[in-house]
């Protein structure tokens, strides 16, 4: 399933994403008003599946897992970037929110359709005919990933060792 | 034997391997959790329950309660009471209300050099002060340590600050990390580990160098390692841990590194970082003149034995400028004994401070003592970001101890070598 592009650029910060005076209204206040300093549109417009691409740095600043949590609820599929301020990628990565970087996003333009694949590590613009290649992820992030995060990873784990006994 | 980084020695070993490379992305065990009572017992038990398992270890669990100590509100006694619940159910070593958990858990003999440790605090890279890789993480991140004892990261590059000759007299670890932050910015540290090293890190007592770790945070870094030497090790045998083998963990002098800066010590003057970011950071001589309403003597970056007693030396003999308030919250229980011991905290009571509880207090914004509207403030705390310590309103400037009690004396921020100059002509 396909989504469309939003294009930010770099510095996006976690008060950006998840501005701290909506803290006290939890994840849906936060979602609403994600990014509204880049892009006034953006919670009102963005779609499930819909993928974000940055620059550089993205997700700096503090290390609420809030600024990820915002992101989720609107259903982005993922975000990929030059790269990634490192609190945010763990936390990220941990609540099942694919990000990926790649060395030359050039080729997508701002509403471009396109597909996020996180296995094969590459950003798919089908109107294009054209596939921008990502850095693959580490094996045990991608199967991180693949189970929707830290949590439900675990979960998984556990029960299947429940099931041994 | 390829030359590696000490980052890359300990989290080879925690990780199982012979070497491990930057980037690579491992799995690790994790040698010591530790928790307190803001992202703790409140935030992991939910989690712990939705995965229906309980600690993989509680021998390798430290819960410290800092962040709502003294438990003056009703909802902060309410998380205080919840962590004591926790502690005494699941059996962890628990430190109620005996400071700041960065002080407390290397003081209590629980960090030795080589471990690998996570913290559920952001200035969890304190702990590389003793040679140890020690990290912050979120409270879900935490949540799967304790479930599993294990933890993914990423290998990083190490960037190596190297700081030649000795600090000049008036000049503090504090200096020289507001210095940093001001050089290599808050994204700096790139989320690598900075390692300090050179002759005049060699030469600081164990308190200083945890000041410089505890702020690789400020840079952005996810550790802030200084290799152990015998500095440490007399450190941990006081505190009742045991150094272990630490002769050999140390980067190797040929190892690749991400970056190498060079920095002169003894020409470092006393810094102050102005209003809302540590990186503002500037030489108290080319500050504006600022009058201030509060000098606060906290947090675990700024009120260890050291700080205070380098704020006594200031203070001892003198008095506040008028209208000036001073509070002192020494970072733990046991230094503010030692203090007591060596006549320092009856300096604090004589220049008419207020003594605060041995904990986070205003630098977390709690607490009665919090900023009010439009104060100014100088403070020897981490963090002077908008609104942190109270009002949004507040204007923080950072500075070490000895600045901050030079400032309480003449009510303005001022260069504390002028006031110890006064005092070696006395
Ligand atoms: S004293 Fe301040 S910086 Fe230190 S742990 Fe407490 S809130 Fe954090």
């Amino acid at each position: 399933m396909a989504g469309r592009v939003f294009l930010v650029g770099d510095d996006i910060d976690t008060d950006q994403l998840a501005p701290g005076r909506y803290m006290a209204g939890g994840v849906e206040a936060l979602a609403q008003h994600c990014l509204e300093g880049v892009r006034p549109d953006f919670a009102r417009t963005v779609r499930p599946g819909d993928i974000l691409v940055a620059g550089r740095n993205f997700g700096a600043g503090s290390s609420r897992e809030q600024a990820v949590e915002a992101l989720r609820h609107l259903g982005v599929a993922g975000i990929v970037a030059h790269s990634f301020a490192g609190i945010f990628f763990r936390n990220a990565i941990n609540l099942g929110l694919p990000v990926m970087t790649a060395a030359d996003l050039g080729a997508v333009a701002d509403g471009d359709r396109a597909e996020l694949d996180v296995a094969a590590a590459a950003l798919r613009l089908p109107d294009r005919g054209e596939t921008v290649a990502l850095a693959p992820l580490a094996d045990n992030l991608r199967a991180l990933l693949a189970d929707g995060g830290l949590v439900p990873h675990l979960k998984k784990r556990f029960a299947a060792r429940e099931a041994q006994r | 034997m390829m030359a590696t980084t000490l980052a890359e020695k300990i989290i080879a070993r925690a990780a199982g391997r012979d070497r491990v490379r930057p980037g690579e992305v491992v799995t690790a065990q994790v040698d010591l959790a530790m928790i307190h009572d803001s992202g703790g017992p409140r935030r992991v038990q939910p989690i712990l329950e939705t995965l229906g398992v309980g600690l993989w270890d509680a021998r390798k669990v430290v819960l410290i309660s800092d962040h709502f100590v003294p438990g003056d509100t009703d909802e902060g006694a309410r998380i205080l009471e919840l962590t004591r619940q926790w502690a005494k159910q699941r059996r962890v070593s628990f430190y109620d209300g005996q400071g700041i958990c960065h002080v407390v858990l290397p003081e209590r003999g629980h960090l030795a050099p080589g471990m690998l440790v996570v913290g559920g605090d952001s200035h969890s890279p304190t702990g590389g002060a003793f040679g140890a890789y020690m990290f912050g993480v979120g409270a879900t991140e935490m949540a799967g340590v304790l479930a599993t004892g294990e933890i993914w990261l990423e290998v990083p590059g190490t960037i190596l600050l190297e700081w030649r000759n000795r600090l000049s007299p008036g000049v503090t670890a504090k200096d020289m990390m507001l210095a940093l932050c001001g050089r290599l910015g808050m994204d700096g540290g790139g989320y690598q580990a900075v390692e300090y090293a050179g002759p005049a890190i060699a030469a600081l007592s164990m308190q200083e160098r945890m000041t410089l770790s505890n702020m690789a945070a400020e840079l952005g870094a996810q550790a802030g390692l200084i290799a152990p030497d015998a500095t440490t090790a007399a450190y941990l045998e006081t505190a009742g841990a045991t150094p272990g083998d630490w002769q050999g963990l140390r980067t190797d002098a040929d190892a690749a590194l991400a970056a190498h800066h060079v920095f002169d010590a003894a020409a470092l003057a006393p810094q102050v970082a102005a209003p809302h970011s540590p990186a503002n950071a500037m030489p108290v001589g080319e500050a504006p003149d600022t009058a201030i309403d509060v000098a606060y003597i906290g947090a675990c970056t700024g009120a260890k034995y050291d700080d205070l007693a380098a704020a006594a030396a200031i203070l001892r003999g003198r008095r506040l400028a008028p209208g000036v308030a001073l509070l002192v919250a020494p970072a733990s229980r046991q230094d503010q004994e030692r203090a007591a011991a060596d006549g320092i905290m009856a300096v604090f009571e004589a220049v008419g401070g207020r003594l605060l509880p041995n904990a986070c207090g205003i630098c977390a914004g709690y607490g009665a003592h919090r900023l009010g509207e439009d104060v100014t403030c100088i403070s020897s705390t981490a963090r002077n970001f908008k609104g942190r310590m109270g009002a949004a309103s507040a204007k923080v400037w950072l500075a070490s101890p000895l600045s901050v009690a030079a400032a309480a004396v003449t009510g303005r921020i001022t260069d504390p070598r002028a006031l110890l100059a006064e005092r070696g002509a006395a």
